[in-house]
């Protein structure tokens, strides 16, 4: 293998850090600090931080109400709210857990923040777009909070109609919500659609791309496409609630079912946004801790190519006992049963990955462990919901709830676990505590497991979704779910706090504390606000550990310069 | 990389070149235009799928439309589609007044397409051929399907409406910046993007034309 | 083995021979899917322990995978798919083929309740019974929002649409109560729309339709076990159908002599071959004569005016569906003056 002359045109060793290796002036304080300038920047990783501290709220606030419905259900009837209050506050849940957290989190906070980087870019094709999308995330955050402070909505993240066009609940602006953030999401998509295609530094070749952007480009193509049809499909029933145009309705002639295939034309693609970008984080995780390159790289990067494509046949899975008939059953089940085998080939080579690897048990890697468990069970359980007679049974039980939240919490919250302590060092500078990690990572997987495996049981045995109260037959595992649910919480609770205590006085990490060679490392911690002094120029792909690097040197042969 | 001893203006931090800088927004734009097209893509198959459930009310309740007044628009809008296309061809050269004209010429047939849709619209009132709930439209039997056609008309004319009003303010900066000299023979990617959102525009009601008045 | 997988598992019971095809299944679904994640499994713990790091800068060797990696990546899971799928579409597609024999139950949902009736009477709330060892053809329809009838012992499950029929079957084979859900979410009463699938022996049900139907009374307090258990009077749906079709003017438009009339004759209607204005022909089944009262234009029969007023919104669901009935009952070789008992019905292959 050649050495990369990357390390002498990079410029990443002429920025002069400090004695511990943190490089001063970085895009935090670069080009200036105070509030104005991070509310007009142009620079994506100061978008992309700001993405990720929405994010993070998002998923609070997702988590929050996810812990007042395990609340209510810790007994068969009424525990702590009424029905109507539980109605609104599951639907609150999914909305801002999906719409808020899910769809937005990898690819517009890590995606935006390292992007440009593994292009060797200086920032991405649009930046004022780039901005746009964070302004229109947070305007849609408020228009459906406004709707959630005034009482939300009870009709589900789903919206089925005619119930969605006839409740007197505060569905409007949730759906408007809905609506401008999924403006975001497609202008995040094309920003970085072209950005890849025009932005790549001399050498690099689409062979030679991290499997991150692979991913995140795979996911933007999801984005772009998918993202109209829902939201049009959202203000029609905007329009039909408030306005009653029945499109819908079928006391006016309309077909409710209509609905339903427009909406899940859009959200099973949409699932695909929510899983593809973890993937494309574990891509990079597997491969830096084991010191290895990717066992097949075109497998993998072609895969996500297939399961973004291939996902849009899909929807009509939903559809099963809908009323459809058997032809369609057929063709949607057996397209699902395709879209599935990608998944499989990922999921193959990352753990081939390890073979004559140098594989380190650190907490990126323990919830790259996780991450795969959850996604063989979760995704083989999807695959199983596609055997339509099975799903006859399954539909609309707690089976699908513990399906979706294996693969959601599962696998993309594991990976975005994964990304924040991977790249946390990078992003900040500064390192969490490593035994903290663990011990938080081992509660997460712990606690998941015991909070949705009783769900695949309760499934079994006939517990409906979004049922307030049950028959006492469910009540122990209902029990133990909320059990579960606890420790997750307080997992998640331990990887905040040590987050938030090493970005203010954690170690420093130094340039690259993994000794990782993907390419994003190539620069100081925390990057400065170009990124790379010169373009780099790239002559191999990424991950490659056979010998010395000069782009990557060993960190006891190369110490940062001193002086400052 | 970009060794230019003078940088262009217009030329962006991040990108190497002006070429490239101008690769991208096009490549950006072709994309945005595909959401766009999806947009009405989804309108367009639900008017499809109840075009099939109700196919006889369709058929007449388009027949109850000013297909004079479709036709006018679709005439206007292709005119418009030619002063833009000319218009970036005088950009090229450098011309932007010329530009600028030409797109105003476009922008005025935005106008009045705009006062024949609100004319149609306001007969429409007149006739009760009102979406949803409001329908009171007699001639087209008790049916829902009447009802219904006058929904998506709504939604479909209102949402190109929309988008060219969209495209008249588009054309309108992009022409004032023209006239202003903004433009150069190297760099008029603006016009060019410009000219492609409004060809859309017009593509897309070739489309809703022959849908919903050639019934 | 199935008794012991099901317990496992926390499966219900299987009231029907149905349901342990669809469990046998599911044991091998589910088996496979533990293997597999188990495997993985495995091997990351293998690989990790194996190949655990020595230094912190260990070079690698670069792998490459051969083609037949990649091909075995594919095809062994894709195969298994698959196979899963081989199986369960027949099972998927059976739901939707009623034997000729069916007996038929129409199906109300609203929120928040089940309403039940048999075409011949009689009718009941939240309470379905029906006999054992014959199978029961379900024709679902909702009065409101989308609800979804589910029966998990049954492991039988479907949409109950407004302004639509949806149909499914099933074959009990034990006695027994089990649970009725509404499995799609309809409002505050979600939860609480609970019924009850009450499968009895098939003389016991037998007489328990005769006394019904007997009765014109509300059930006395011995007949009625449960509050649930409240049958309706007067349930006999051909005669609603007759009633209603006199009392919305029907009778105007369609003679019940099989002459013609400004609309076609309502004699043989049922199962008749229509040629339609359009040029394509449709059989008259229950969601064509549906259809038609609701939206008489879409699909008009060659030959007669388009003058039918519809009827959306003027006749509840119950009465579609006892006018239905009326409709299927006059036939020349089966003319009755009196309530049928429990007539044959054709299945409709398709939907």
């Amino acid at each position: 293998m050649n050495p990369s002359p990357a390390g002498e045109a990079s410029g990443s060793m002429h920025f002069v850090t400090d004695q511990n290796g943190y490089f001063a002036d970085n895009y935090l304080v670069k080009p200036a600090t105070g509030l104005r300038s991070w509310l007009y920047t142009l620079d994506h990783k100061r978008i992309g931080v700001m993405y990720l501290v929405g994010v993070s709220i998002a998923f609070a606030l997702g988590g929050f109400f996810a812990m007042l419905i395990r609340l209510e259900l810790l007994t068969p009837g009424p525990t702590v709210m009424d029905a109507m209050t539980y109605n609104r506050v599951f639907t609150l849940h999914g909305v801002v857990m999906i719409f808020l957290f899910m769809i937005p989190a990898i690819p517009s906070g890590f995606g935006n923040f390292f992007l440009p980087i593994m292009l060797g870019a200086k920032d991405v094709a649009f930046p004022r777009l780039n901005l746009l999308s964070w302004y229109l995330y947070l305007l849609g955050a408020a228009i459906a909070i406004y709707g959630m402070v005034y009482g939300g909505t009870d009709t589900g993240w789903t919206f089925y109609t005619p119930y969605s066009t006839t409740t007197a609940t505060k569905v409007v602006p949730v759906l408007l919500g809905a609506f401008v953030i999924g403006f975001s999401s497609i202008l995040t998509g094309l920003n970085f659609i072209v950005t890849t295609h025009t932005m790549r530094a001399p050498g690099l070749t689409w062979g030679r791309l991290p499997l991150f952007i692979w991913g995140i480009y795979a996911t933007s193509v999801i984005q772009i496409l998918a993202t109209p049809v829902v939201g049009m499909t959202l203000l029609l029933v905007a329009v039909e609630n408030a306005f009653g145009w029945g499109i819908f309705d079928p006391a006016r002639g309309g077909d409710p079912v209509l609905f339903q295939h427009f909406f899940w034309f859009y959200s099973h693609p949409a699932v695909y946004i929510m899983i593809l970008p973890a993937m494309a984080v574990i891509s990079e995780v597997v491969c830096a801790f084991s010191r290895k390159n990717i066992f097949g790289y075109k497998a993998v990067a072609y895969s996500s190519l297939g399961i973004a494509f291939v996902g849009f046949f899909t929807w009509g899975h939903h559809l099963f006992v809908s009323g459809q008939s058997v032809v369609d059953g057929g063709i949607f089940g057996v397209l699902t049963m395709f879209v599935g085998i990608f998944t499989a080939i990922k999921v193959f080579n990352w753990t081939a990955t390890l073979y004559k690897g140098s594989v380190a048990f650190t907490t990126p890697f323990a919830y790259f462990v996780g991450f795969l468990f959850f996604l063989v069970f979760g995704g083989m359980t999807g695959v199983a919901l596609a055997t339509l007679s099975l799903d006859v049974h399954w539909h609309d039980t707690y089976f699908v709830v513990a399906h979706f939240h294996f693969i959601m919490v599962g696998a993309t919250v594991m990976g975005f676990l994964a990304a924040l302590h991977y790249w946390l060092p990078k992003i900040t500078g500064r390192m969490y505590s490593e035994g903290w990690g663990l011990v938080a990572a081992v509660m997460i997987v712990l606690g998941f497991n015991f909070t949705f495996i009783p769900q695949f049981l309760l499934g079994n045995m006939g517990m409906p979704r979004r049922y307030y109260s049950y028959p006492e037959k469910f009540w122990a595992l209902n029990v133990a779910s909320t059990a579960g649910a606890s420790v997750l919480a307080l997992g998640l609770v331990i990887v905040l706090v040590y987050t938030l205590v090493a970005i203010r006085w954690g170690p420093i990490a130094g340039r690259n504390p993994w000794n990782s060679r993907g390419f994003e490392w190539m620069t100081p911690s925390p990057p400065p606000v170009e990124n790379f002094e010169k373009p780099p120029v790239f002559t191999h792909g990424p991950h490659e550990y056979t010998d010395e690097d000069p782009a990557f040197p060993a960190p006891h042969l190369a110490p940062e310069p001193k002086h400052v | 990389m970009s060794d230019a001893t003078v940088a262009p203006p217009q030329l962006a931090h991040h990108f190497e070149s002006l070429e490239k800088q101008q690769h991208a927004a096009r490549l950006g734009m072709w994309l945005f235009l595909a959401t766009e097209v999806l947009l009405f893509t989804a309108l367009f198959a639900g008017y499809g799928v109840y075009r099939y459930l109700y196919s006889d009310t369709f058929q007449q309740a388009s027949r109850h439309l000013h297909t004079w007044i479709g036709l006018t628009n679709t005439l206007i809008l292709i005119v418009s589609s030619f002063t833009v296309a000319a218009g970036l061809d005088q950009a090229a050269k450098g011309k932007g007044r010329s530009t600028f004209l030409l797109f105003m010429f476009s922008v005025l047939c935005g106008v009045v397409f705009m006062c024949f849709k609100a004319y149609e619209y306001t007969h429409h009132f007149h006739e009760g051929m009102l979406p949803g709930r409001y329908y009171t439209f007699e001639a087209l039997g008790s049916g829902p399907g009447g009802a219904i056609f006058f929904s998506l008309y709504y939604l479909i004319t209102g949402l190109h409406a929309f988008h060219v009003m969209l495209g008249m303010t588009v054309l309108t900066v992009i022409g004032l910046r023209a006239r202003a000299g903004r433009y150069t023979t190297e760099y008029f990617v603006p016009v060019e993007l410009a000219g492609l959102y409004w060809h859309l525009v017009d593509l897309i009601w070739i489309f809703v034309f022959p849908l919903i008045y050639l019934a | 083995m199935n008794e012991l997988l099901r317990r496992l598992l926390f499966l219900p019971e299987q009231a029907s021979e149905y349901a342990r095809q669809v469990d046998a299944l599911h044991y091998f679904v589910i088996v496979t899917t533990m293997v597999a994640a188990a495997g993985v499994f495995l091997a990351v713990v293998y690989f990790f322990v194996r190949y655990r790091r020595r230094g912190i800068d260990d070079r690698t060797p670069f792998v490459h995978p051969g083609f037949i990696h990649e091909a075995l990546f594919v095809v062994v899971p894709l195969a298994l798919f698959l196979l899963w799928f081989a199986i369960g579409f027949p099972q998927f597609v059976r739901l939707s083929l009623p034997p000729a024999d069916a007996m038929d139950v129409y199906v109300q949902g609203k929120k928040w309740m089940w309403k039940f009736a048999y075409p011949g009477g009689p009718s009941s709330i939240d309470t379905l019974r029906v006999p054992a060892n014959r199978p029961v053809r379900l024709l679902i329809t909702s009065r409101d929002v989308i609800h979804s009838l589910y029966v998990p012992a049954l492991r039988l499950k479907m949409d109950a649409l407004p302004g639509r029929y949806t149909q499914s079957w099933f074959e009990a084979d034990r006695p027994g109560r089990y649970e009725i859900f509404c499995a799609e979410y309809c409002g505050t009463g979600h939860s609480a729309m609970l019924g009850e699938l009450v499968v009895m022996p098939e003389a016991e049900f037998d007489r328990w339709v005769a006394e019904q139907r007997r009765s014109e009374l509300v059930a006395s307090a011995q007949d009625a076990a449960t509050p649930a258990d409240r049958v309706l009077p007067a349930g006999n749906l051909v005669e609603q159908g007759r009633r209603v079709a006199s009392e919305q003017g029907c009778m105007k438009c369609h003679s019940v002599d099989g002459s013609r009339h400004i609309g076609p004759t309502w004699v043989d209607l049922y199962q008749r071959r229509e040629k339609l204005k359009d040029g394509t022909t449709v059989v008259a089944d229950e969601a064509y004569l549906t259809k038609s009262m609701m939206d008489p234009a879409a699909q008009l029969v060659d030959g007669y005016q388009n003058v039918m007023p519809t009827y959306q919104g003027k006749l509840t669901p119950p009465e579609v569906a006892a006018l239905v009935e009326y409709i299927k009952s006059l036939r020349t070789q089966v003319v009755r003056s009196g309530p049928s008992e429990g007539p044959a019905y054709e299945s409709i292959p398709r939907r």
